[in-house]
């Protein structure tokens, strides 16, 4: 990146004015759709800015994990599709696509959203298993949160498949929910020179020195976090970082809730 | 006599079904489409031209169109798995060949035209919805092309003709199916994509192509109205 | 023969395939070509009929080098003799060393002195060769090694239309938001200021070409730059005739203070 123009970006920042005249902590308007996809068990459509996610939910049947006998399993895919950036490469997903799809699973994960224990179709033989893909259509930055968002938003809106003789019945939905049981909500923070801003584009993560991402439950516990980016964080860094995430947290969450 | 005498759909043995079609969707891209019929929804984009790599891929006399098919993982009922397959690699190839006959790249030496293809979700005719947002894509991109290029399946159903034949169509058991997709230049009439799967006779092939032409000049004004209706 | 029979109006959005005019009468331009007996349009454009030619002058599309645009470029690579820019275009340009500054650069000289990977640049087109390859200079009224502010790409075929006539689209924009702006033929524009101000001038420049094809487009952006600076404007900018050759140099020397090398 030109310093020169990192430089000046610096300068607005500290000035209190982003490229796109936005505050620093100011997120882009966010508009939530579920149901977009007639083929999924679940899904939604998530635009924030020029950002737009699709996540798509699909079920299977399988054996369970040797050490959780009695769970059903669950997966993030992203792929940081070549139709959504010019700068993004066909070919097998990059360390950056597994990178958003880990922290994404992560903080579902180890949020427990989804109870495992009620995908259980029989201890040791036969479990559900929940595919969750996050797709961009139009990648401007922020794809961990809008992504992350998104697949809440689609697990919350997905259906159960009914089983026959242990084979799922294609196409066939129930009427029973998936058992989403908490909404982590993902919230990344950057950091450029002094200064902290969330929802960044992709012109702002270009130049980012760090990055935190905090993924947040609804009584502010933290899940799961994943630090970017060359440059180190303080203490006081980290302290500031997720302040501001869980404070931002609370708009999301108010928004998505608004939206399911 | 067909045993086929009424659609399971309900719609008539000529008419597709509902479409709708817009140009300019993808912010980052140079030209972009959204094209949905029934319950098969494509997004295309297109970048370029744009540097060609490989080197060895450039053309020193034209630019190169290059389409890239790709289902989202939840586009079909059975998940599938990510990355490119024997089927989406074929599909990409004869969806460029559909397209190349009407598009000039020769202001282009060296450069390359890429075009990507996303289904999100698929009921049927996926190749000629992802041939039709392609079209209206490379359109909105400002590339110099003689005309759109339309696309859709025709069926033959128990040797009865029914244009784009839906998922439960395609999948009737007790009678013989037979899927055509076809994708036609609309001020010519010119055929540039032409696939099938079943048995049809030569007579039921050629009343399956003339069936299809005024559906593909209608799909063609709905091409057209997508790119104009980003500018009103 | 019959009567030629025109099917659209001037300044209608054309689209690939769409019968224009039928019977013989008319003729064929830049965007359009006869089939049988009918103008078709051949690509996505504004309706311009020059008596009887029928012109679509496009509305999208990437950038083609011309001689002597001046445009901004950005440098991606250090060569042994010059450096390679990328100028928002299929094709990237290179700058020589005779053509990078007045003064002599030494064979062996570091050029990362004179011009860094990353650095923007206004330079002006001296060739384009039938593949394409193209050089550029940094000599000349203008022409400079860009420092500080901000980058911006917009619809190569919307510059004509930001700068209007004489540049004085543009100039009403600098006027208003006190910022330094330069917009390359390429499409690549440079915006310096304070930062609220940059933030309206990119904006203003993107409400253009959002709307350039509409008519009252000075009075939508003079009202956009007087509610949203605070201030009243007491100019007005004429804007570029659709299909008007609008070049970009015009603003450039306004802009450069005929300095421009600063090494």
């Amino acid at each position: 990146m030109n310093q020169d123009l990192k430089n000046h970006i610096n300068e607005s920042l500290k000035k209190g004015v982003r490229l796109d005249g936005r505050k620093k902590e100011e997120y882009r308007p966010i508009e939530i759709k579920t149901g977009v996809v007639a083929t999924a068990e679940g899904s939604a459509w998530v635009r924030c800015g020029d950002t737009e996610v699709i996540a798509g939910v699909k079920l299977q049947v399988g054996e369970p994990y040797p050490d959780s006998q009695d769970e059903g399993t669950m997966m993030v895919g992203s792929e940081l599709l070549p139709l959504s950036n010019p700068n993004f490469e066909s070919g097998p997903p990059g360390i950056d696509s597994i990178e958003v799809a880990r922290v994404i699973d992560r903080g579902i994960r180890e949020g427990k959203a989804i109870d495992t224990k009620k995908l259980c179709i029989r201890k040791g033989e036969l479990v559900w298993t929940v595919m969750i893909d996050v797709m961009p259509i139009n990648h401007d930055g922020n794809l961990i949160d809008i992504g992350g968002i998104a697949a809440l938003a689609a697990l919350k809106n997905a259906k159960m498949l009914e089983v026959e003789n242990d084979k799922i019945v294609i196409g066939k939905r129930t009427d029973a929910p998936l058992p989403v049981e908490a909404m982590p909500i993902p919230v990344t923070v950057l950091k450029i020179g002094d200064n902290l801003i969330v929802d960044p584009t992709d012109y702002e993560e270009d130049v980012l020195d760090a990055r935190l991402t905090v993924s947040i439950l609804d009584d502010d516990t933290l899940c799961a976090m994943q630090k970017g980016g060359g440059a180190s964080l303080t203490t006081k860094d980290i302290n500031e970082m997720v302040d501001l995430a869980i404070r931002k947290s609370h708009e999301i969450r108010k928004k998505l809730k608004e939206a399911l | 006599m067909s045993k086929y005498t009424e659609r399971e759909n309900g719609r008539g043995f000529n008419e597709p079904r509902p479409i709708i079609a817009k140009a300019g969707v993808i912010k980052k891209a140079d030209g972009s489409a959204y094209f949905k019929i029934g319950k098969t929804a494509a997004y295309a984009a297109v970048y370029g031209p744009r540097e060609m790599h490989p080197k060895h891929d450039q053309d020193p006399k034209t630019g190169v169109l290059r389409c890239n098919y790709n289902m989202m993982p939840f586009s079909t009922e059975e998940r599938v798995k990510p990355g490119p397959s024997r089927r989406s690699k074929e599909i990409s190839m004869v969806t460029t060949k559909a397209i190349l006959p009407v598009v000039n790249l020769v202001d282009y030496p060296n450069a390359v035209v890429d075009v990507f293809i996303e289904l999100t979700e698929t009921d049927a005719g996926s190749r000629c919805a992802g041939i039709c947002a392609a079209s209206i894509a490379l359109a909105d991109a400002g590339i110099t092309m003689r005309d759109m290029v339309a696309a859709v399946s025709c069926g033959v159903i128990d040797h009865k003709i029914a244009v784009d034949l839906d998922g439960p169509e395609e999948h009737l058991h007790d009678l013989d199916v037979a899927d055509i997709p076809i994708a036609m230049v609309p001020s010519t009439e010119e055929i540039t994509l032409l696939q099938m799967d079943g048995k049809v006779s030569k007579d039921e092939l050629f009343k399956a192509i003339e069936s299809v032409k005024p559906v593909l000049k209608h799909i063609a004004d709905i091409q057209r109205k997508a790119l104009k209706d980003r500018y009103k | 023969m019959t009567e030629g029979k025109l099917l659209v109006k001037e300044k209608d959005v054309v689209v690939p395939g769409e019968v224009l005019a039928s019977g013989m009468s008319y003729l064929p331009g830049n965007g359009t070509y006869r089939l049988n007996d009918n103008i078709m349009a051949n690509r996505l454009g504004l309706l311009v009929i020059d008596g009887k030619v029928l012109k679509s002058l496009p509305l999208a599309g990437r950038y083609l080098p011309r001689k002597y645009d001046v445009i901004i470029g950005k440098v991606i690579d250090i060569l042994m003799s010059g450096w390679r820019l990328e100028i928002n275009s299929p094709y990237s340009a290179v700058l020589p060393l005779k053509d990078a500054s007045f003064a002599y650069i030494p064979k062996g000289a570091d050029l990362t002195r004179y011009f860094e990977l990353e650095d923007y640049a206004v330079v002006k087109i001296t060739n384009v060769t039938s593949q394409n390859l193209v050089d550029v200079t940094c000599k000349g009224p203008g022409l400079h090694k860009i420092k500080g502010g901000r980058i911006i790409y917009v619809n190569t075929n919307k510059v004509p239309r930001i700068i209007g006539k004489k540049g004085s689209m543009v100039s009403m924009i600098k006027r208003a938001t006190d910022c330094k702006v330069i917009v390359g033929q390429n499409g690549i524009a440079w915006i310096s200021g304070e930062p609220e101000m940059e933030v309206i001038t990119v904006n203003a420049i993107k409400m253009i070409e959002e709307h350039s094809h509409i008519s009252g487009l000075t009075d939508k952006i003079k009202e956009y730059l007087e509610k949203a600076t605070g201030r009243k404007i007491e100019f007005n900018a004429e804007p570029a005739e659709i299909g008007e050759e609008v070049r970009a140099e015009e603003t450039v020397e306004a802009d450069s203070n005929g300095s421009g090398h600063e090494y």
